[in-house]
Order: C-alpha cells, then structure tokens, then sequence
C-alpha cells in the first residue's frame, strides 16, 4: 500500500505575537505545492465518508484528483456544483465535525486536509472571470430576505433558472454574519464582497437598508410589490443574554454588538471610522462557541491587556472549530474552564468592575449524554474586568413573524419550514440559521439551495413563463 | 445614496432636512425613527422622523448638532446626500381617543413631538403642547405646534420668550387648573423626561416617553440599546422608542448614555473643531 504522510502539510500562518496585534488574516493558505503534496494523501476512495460529513455533499475526492493534476480550475467547477463559495467554506466550516471527521485516513492519521484543500482552490479562481450561464427569463420574480449564506445561495441558484431576484437587507452592507460577525482576520471581507460582486453581474438587485416587517411586510410583497414567492434568510441575530444581576452596566456587551462595531463599523480605526468601541484592560468573554472566539481574539487585537473566555464546561466541550481553539490559545486568551458567570459587579458610576463567578464539576450525564455542570458550594470568586462580552447564543429576529401571524414558528420563534424550505405561508420559503436556530454557513448555504430548488418548482408548476 | 432635498436651520445648531426616501415615506408613522449614515466611515445615527411627505416620497429630521457625526451631517446642504438611510424602525406611537392628551416637548424634542400631536388630535383627542427650550433663540416650530395643538403653552429656561420656566412647572401649573389629562407624553432630554414621569406619578397620570438610548443596527440585532423597564431588560429599537414612564430605569439610561462620552470627545477633537460637542462652531 501507499505510504501515507501521518500529518497534514502544516498552515502557513502568521506568527501568534504579530497577529495579535493586527486584523490580517491569520492562516494565509497553501500555494500550489503544498496543495498538491496535500491531495497526494488522499486515497481517491470508491466509497468517500468524507462526502457523506459534508452537508452538502461536495465531490471531495473528485476534486482533490483534479489538484493533483494541478487542474485548480477545474477543481473549483467541481466543487461549485454543490459549495457556491469555496473561498469562504474552507475558511469557516468546522471541518473536524464535518468532512475531515469521516476521511479513512483519519482513522490512523491525520484526516486529509479537506478544508485548506477546498480554501485554496476557492482562492484560486477567485479573480478569474467565471462565465455565466443563465436561463432565459421566466418573468417571475423572487424576493429574497437576509444577505447572509442562506440568501446568497438561493439568489445565485434562482438567477441561473433565469428568475428575477431581488435580495432585502436590514444593514448597510450585504453578507450577515459573515460580514458583520465573522472576523476579517478569520474571513477577509474582500472575499464576500467578490461573491457579491459577482450575484450582481448575474443580474441579482440587492436592496440594503431594507427592514422588511419594517419597510414591507410579507404580504404587501407579495401582493402589492409583484414578487411571486420570498425566502426568508434573515438568521439567528437577536443576542440572548444571561439575564444576571447588572447586564445592563456599561462594559457588558453582547457579543453582536462587539463584533459589528469591531467588523461591520470598522472601530479598530476609530476615530478615523466614526464609531467608537470600549475594549477595556481586562476582558471576560462569557461562552466557548465560534462567536466567543472571535470576540476574545478580536479584543486581543484591539488592545485588551488579558482576556478570559469563560466556560461552564470543560475544553472538550467547547463548541467552537477546534482551529479557532488552538488559534485562540496560541494568541494567549487565557481559558477558565468549569467556570459559571453568577453577577456583574459596577462601580457608583455605572461601570463594570468585576465578575463573579462559580467553579463548576461535571456530574451525572444529562438527557442528551453530556455531563451536566454543576456548581462547587463556596467556589464563589471575584474576576476583576473592564468588559464583558456575553457570547452565550442568538435566537431569531421577531420582525417579520410578528407581522405575518399566518408562518408558523417554533416556541423559540423559528420558523417551521420542511427540508425544502417550504414554510406554512404559500409562497414562502425560509433557511438557514431563522430555521435551524444558530448553526454553521454551509448548512446555511445548503438550506438556501434546497429552497431555491423548491421555489423554482413551485413558480414552474404555475407555467414556464409568468403571463 | 439619500438625497437632501431641502435644509433649514431652524435656530443655532439645529437643522431641518428633508431627505429623499420615498419606500420609508410610504411607511413612516409618528413615534418611529430612521438611522443615516453620513458617508463610508460614518457612524450609524438615529433620529425620529419629525414629519413626512407620501407624495414628495421624503421624511424630515431635526437635529441637533450634538458631537462629531451630527456635527458632519450639520455641514451638509442642499443637494448633498447621506451615504446610507433606513427606517421606519421602531413601534409607531399608540394613538387613540384617550381623551384629554398632553404632549410635553424639550428642546430638540418638539420634532418628535409634532407628528404624534398631529396624530392624537386627527384621532378625537383634546391636545395641549407645552414646549420648552433653554432660550428664545432655541424655540422653533411654534406655528406648526399651533396648529395641532387645540391649546399650546410655552415657556424658556431662562425668561427669554413667553414666561420663565421648565416644562414641569407649566405641566404642573396645567394640572392643578385644569385637572389631570387622561395621557401625559413626553420627548426631550432625558432629565426632562424623568422630572415629568417623578411628577405626573405623584398624580397618577398615564405617561409615556421616547428614549434615545446609544444604538447600532436599531433591528433588534446588537442590545446596545437596553434598557430596564419595569424589572425587564427590553431593547429599545425594537421594543420602544416610546415606553411607560412610570416604568423606565431612568438612572440607568442615564448612565449608559455617557458610555462613550471619553471616545466621543476624542472624534471631535481629532476633527479639529474641539468645541467639546456644544455645536458652537459647527453653526
Ligand atoms: C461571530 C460568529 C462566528 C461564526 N463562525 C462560524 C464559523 O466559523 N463557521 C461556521 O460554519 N459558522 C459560523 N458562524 C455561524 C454562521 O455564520 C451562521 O450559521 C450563518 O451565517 C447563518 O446564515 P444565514 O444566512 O441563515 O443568516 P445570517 O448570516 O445571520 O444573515 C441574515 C441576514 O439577514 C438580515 N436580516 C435579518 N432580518 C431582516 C429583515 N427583517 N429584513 C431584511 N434583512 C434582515 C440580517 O441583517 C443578516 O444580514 C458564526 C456566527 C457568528 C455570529
Ligand atoms: C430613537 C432615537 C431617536 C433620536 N432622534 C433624534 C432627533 O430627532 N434629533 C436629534 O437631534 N437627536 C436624536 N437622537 C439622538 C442622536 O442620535 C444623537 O444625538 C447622535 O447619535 C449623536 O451623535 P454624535 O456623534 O453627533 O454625538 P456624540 O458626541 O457621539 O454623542 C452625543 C450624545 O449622543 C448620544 N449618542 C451617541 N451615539 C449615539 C448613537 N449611536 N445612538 C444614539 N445616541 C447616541 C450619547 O448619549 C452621547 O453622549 C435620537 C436617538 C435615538 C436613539
Ligand atoms: S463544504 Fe465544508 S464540510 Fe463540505 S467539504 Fe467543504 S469544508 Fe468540508
Ligand atoms: S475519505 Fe479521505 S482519503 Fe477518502 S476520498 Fe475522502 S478525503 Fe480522500
Ligand atoms: S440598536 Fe441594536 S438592538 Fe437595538
Ligand atoms: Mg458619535
């Protein structure tokens, strides 16, 4: 048999002191060589695992042939046929869950480096024009709700059957999560604003500073403003919090709202860029997710002298891509786990000074099999921060259901929609994390797709033309 | 972009426009409000829209030129456009025949003020407008109060025009006269709004108040814009702007309003004027 490498061909990436302190890009991708060295410990298996990990099925080993034989382009058109966007899956997917989890060559080794395999090609085509194949117009009209991933994948799709689309966003730039969340140190924005760039030239009209539920209901889209079916993409954006004693002092942010001012408002210029942010000398970031990553890091950046994620649960919990984990650590985030956040202490004018805490221990193993934690009597200690960025989970912006009693949601407020985006409302479609509740881009992509699929039979089975 | 299609400057500091939006024209009701952009690096700015026009397509605003970025929209003229505009955010105002309304304006708060008054009187109710500024110069839109007010009262910090006094002393004069209204509402600074909710609990009014907190997106999105309302944390973008007076943890707004008091005065002295955000040299 072939010898394999046991390891993956190491990231380049920037080295911990220097990235710390800047807001470039962390990993800065394998060149060709090293992509091709990497493919060459793919096994090309008949039966692919990896395939199955991956939510939207990507060709994996077809692919990884093609940059074997340096054929990158054609790489991409392989991979385009179920990701739109390499560039960005191969950033941002949490491979070791997904893909890379089932690789045959995980079980002794190291998995194949699915996701650096899948960013380089993604980069590789980036610039290059792509052509365009469209369906002749059908004259039907589509709007889409929400710029993140579950609405840039429906709009692309519905623009190549030839409909007319039309993308509504909340904010003044296009992209969700992925531009105003998701850091440019782990997701160069340029990157989505080219994706963007490119559902443009297919014809796609994006509307930003577009409330709908606000500017236009639901109904009045459909049946004042001519648009035959809406999908609705608009996420998992409204912040929860712990509802502690003192939340409301100043220092406490949600981790939204750190990370738009941060991303979105571009405050690591201030004041250059108008809009100011509060890093603070010591920062507590509450929670283990991605989003606690990212604003732990980016407070890094931004200057913080110490900065704690603080976690209820142990490090082989933490929910976050483990990539992120070790970035984070290297950086020197410093890590409390078994850690449970009780109250905000604050000082007479209103600021934070403090967090107290209680030490937690796993105990017996709850409905779903994890060991519940639970709190140490007397463990109770002081952690003195400047701010707070609670990162403990997002639920579903209310704006639109509130307006349209007749979609169905979930006691959480998501909205019920079957595997093909088909909500109770006729003509309505919904994916992505508005669906799922806070989940991953490429489920979201793939949900934006699979609706995009259902509207496009739902508008056929009306005639192939609108008349 | 959004265009401004006319400017006034309705007294030292304070400006009038009238910007071309017509979908948030279409929408727009008294009590929401609408954020801008001034240009790419501009913070996103609030400001409750103070009139409409559905034919025209255009939303007014007044402002006030309160730091760094109202103080770069406040250079702007007619012609001139903002980079960004979105609204109507915001529950509108709950209006209804309550009967006797009182609606009590400081400052800059007259704006906000004027369509919910226009409203509550179009919907049966008796309206009486007390409005308020530090000075004479100050004072604008009285004409226009007028005419949707079936009584107006006015009055100056400083005795400068009509009588000498705050707003809660000629609410107070009001009561005692003519009895308590069935609705006080209330617009302006955030202390004067606490002093006409600490006075109309003495007397049991019903009252309610538009707060300005700090905010970002104004979608619900962030929770810059908390506030405690009756024990509960609510966001005021989505939830408000207008809450029970009653209700409000004023001192806490108090408190998160200066949040960024420190960074704001840097922008202005990084701009270059320093004026230490009085608007004096922005005029
Ligand atoms: C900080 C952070 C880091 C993350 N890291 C990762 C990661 O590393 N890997 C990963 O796979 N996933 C990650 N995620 C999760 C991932 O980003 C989301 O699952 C994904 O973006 C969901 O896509 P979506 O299209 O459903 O919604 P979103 O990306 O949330 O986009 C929704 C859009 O709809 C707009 N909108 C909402 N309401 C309205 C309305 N009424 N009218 C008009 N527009 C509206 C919003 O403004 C927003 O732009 C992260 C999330 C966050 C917050
Ligand atoms: C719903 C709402 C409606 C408003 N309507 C009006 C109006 O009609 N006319 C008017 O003159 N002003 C209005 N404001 C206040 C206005 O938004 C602020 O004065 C403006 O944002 C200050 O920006 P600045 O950079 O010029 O001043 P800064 O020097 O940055 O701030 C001055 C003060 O304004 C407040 N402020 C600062 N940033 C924000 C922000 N992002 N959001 C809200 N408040 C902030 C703070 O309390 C601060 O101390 C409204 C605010 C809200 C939330
Ligand atoms: S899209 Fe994500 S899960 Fe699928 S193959 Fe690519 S990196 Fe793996
Ligand atoms: S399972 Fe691993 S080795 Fe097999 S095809 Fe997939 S990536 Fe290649
Ligand atoms: S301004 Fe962001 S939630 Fe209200
Ligand atoms: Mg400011």
């Amino acid at each position: 048999a072939k010898q394999i490498i046991p390891q993956k061909h190491a990231m380049p990436q920037q080295d911990p002191l220097v990235r710390s302190k800047n807001f470039a890009e962390v990993a800065l991708g394998y060149d060709e060589e090293l992509a091709v060295a990497e493919a060459e410990r793919c096994l090309n298996c008949k039966k692919p695992l990896c395939k199955q990990g991956c939510p939207v099925g990507v060709d994996i080993p077809e692919f990884i042939a093609l940059v074997k034989e340096r054929k990158f382009a054609e790489a991409a058109r392989v991979i385009k046929r179920t990701n739109a966007l390499p560039a960005v899956c191969g950033r941002v997917c949490p491979q070791e869950h997904q893909c890379e989890k089932y690789c045959v060559v995980g079980k002794k080794h190291e998995p194949v480096a699915i996701g650096r395999l899948e960013r380089f090609v993604g980069d590789y085509v980036m610039n290059m024009e792509t052509e365009i194949e469209k369906a002749a117009p059908t004259g039907y009209q589509v709007a889409i709700v929400g710029s993140g991933p579950a609405g840039l994948a429906c709009a692309a799709d519905l623009a190549r059957w030839g409909h007319s689309v039309t993308v509504f966003e909340a904010l003044h730039t296009p992209g969700g999560v992925l531009m105003y969340g998701i850091p440019e140190f782990r997701l160069p924005k340029r990157i989505v604003q080219l994706e963007i760039e490119n559902l443009k030239k297919m014809g796609v009209k994006i509307e930003t500073n577009a409330v709908i539920g606000q500017i236009a209901s639901l109904d009045e889209l459909l049946n004042e403003e001519g648009f035959d079916a809406v999908f609705l993409g608009t996420g998992a954006g409204t912040p929860y919090f712990m509802n502690l004693p003192g939340e409301n002092l100043n220092g406490v942010y949600s981790a939204n709202e750190f990370l738009t001012r941060a991303n979105l408002m571009k405050a690591y210029r201030f004041p250059q860029s108008a809009t100011p942010i509060k890093v603070g000398k010591k920062v507590a970031v509450l929670g283990g997710g991605n989003v606690a990553m990212d604003a732990a890091r980016t407070a890094l950046r931004l200057g913080a002298e110490e900065v704690y994620i603080v976690y209820r649960r142990s490090r082989a919990e933490l929910p976050a891509r483990l990539e992120e984990i070790e970035h984070a650590e290297e950086e020197g985030v410093k890590f409390l786990f078994l850690t449970n956040p009780t109250r905000y202490i604050g000082n007479q004018e209103g600021w934070l000074t403090g967090l107290t805490c209680i030490k937690m221990e796993l105990g017996e193993p709850d409905a779903s099999g994890r060991r519940k934690p639970v709190p140490v009597d007397g463990s109770e200690f002081l952690l003195p921060v400047d701010v707070a960025i609670v990162a403990i989970g997002q639920g579903p912006n209310p704006l639109i259901t509130k307006t349209t009693p007749d979609l169905a949601t979930n006691r959480r407020g998501n909205i019920l929609a079957d595997e093909t985006g088909k909500t109770s409302k006729e003509g309505v479609y919904a994916g992505g994390d508005v669906v799922t509740g806070a989940a991953t881009v490429i489920k979201a992509m793939g949900a934006g797709r699979a609706a995009a699929r259902s509207i496009h039979d739902y508008l056929m089975s009306k005639g192939p033309q609108k008349n | 972009m959004y265009q401004i299609v006319s400017k006034k400057t309705l007294a030292p500091a304070i400006h009038e426009y009238e910007i071309l939006a017509p979908k948030v024209a279409k929408k727009a009701r008294a009590g929401q409000f609408v954020i801008l952009r001034v240009d790419e690096d501009g913070e996103r700015i609030p400001l409750t829209i103070a009139d409409y026009n559905r034919e025209a397509g255009t939303i007014t605003v007044v402002f006030a030129e309160a730091g760094y970025s109202t103080g770069k929209l406040g250079k702007l003229e007619a012609g001139d456009a903002v980079q960004d505009f979105v609204g109507p955010l915001g529950v509108p105002s709950h209006v209804d025949k309550f009967g006797k309304v009182v609606m009590v304006a400081g400052g800059v708060g007259v704006a906000p003020v004027f369509p919910i008054a226009r409203a509550m009187k179009a919907a049966g109710n008796h309206v009486v407008g007390i409005m308020g500024a530090r000075s004479k110069d100050l004072i604008f839109w009285e004409q226009r109060m007028q005419e949707v007010c079936h009584q107006l009262l006015v009055t100056t910090d400083d005795g400068s025009y009509v009588r000498k006094g705050f707003v809660t002393d000629v609410l107070r004069q009001y009561i005692e006269e003519a009895g308590r209204p069935d609705l006080v509402m209330a617009i302006g600074p955030l202390p004067m709004m606490r002093a006409v909710a600490d006075l109309t609990r003495e007397y049991g009014i019903k009252t309610m108040v538009s707060l300005n907190s700090i905010m970002v997106d104004g979608t619900g999105m962030c929770g810059a814009c908390r506030v405690t309302v009756g024990g509960e944390t609510k966001f005021v973008c989505v939830d408000g702007p207008e809450f029970d007076g009653h209700l409000v943890d004023f001192a806490e707004q108090l408190m998160r309003s200066r949040k960024y008091k420190a960074e704001e005065q840097l922008a202005l002295n990084r701009a270059g004027c320093g004026c230490g955000g009085g608007g004096k040299c922005h005029g």
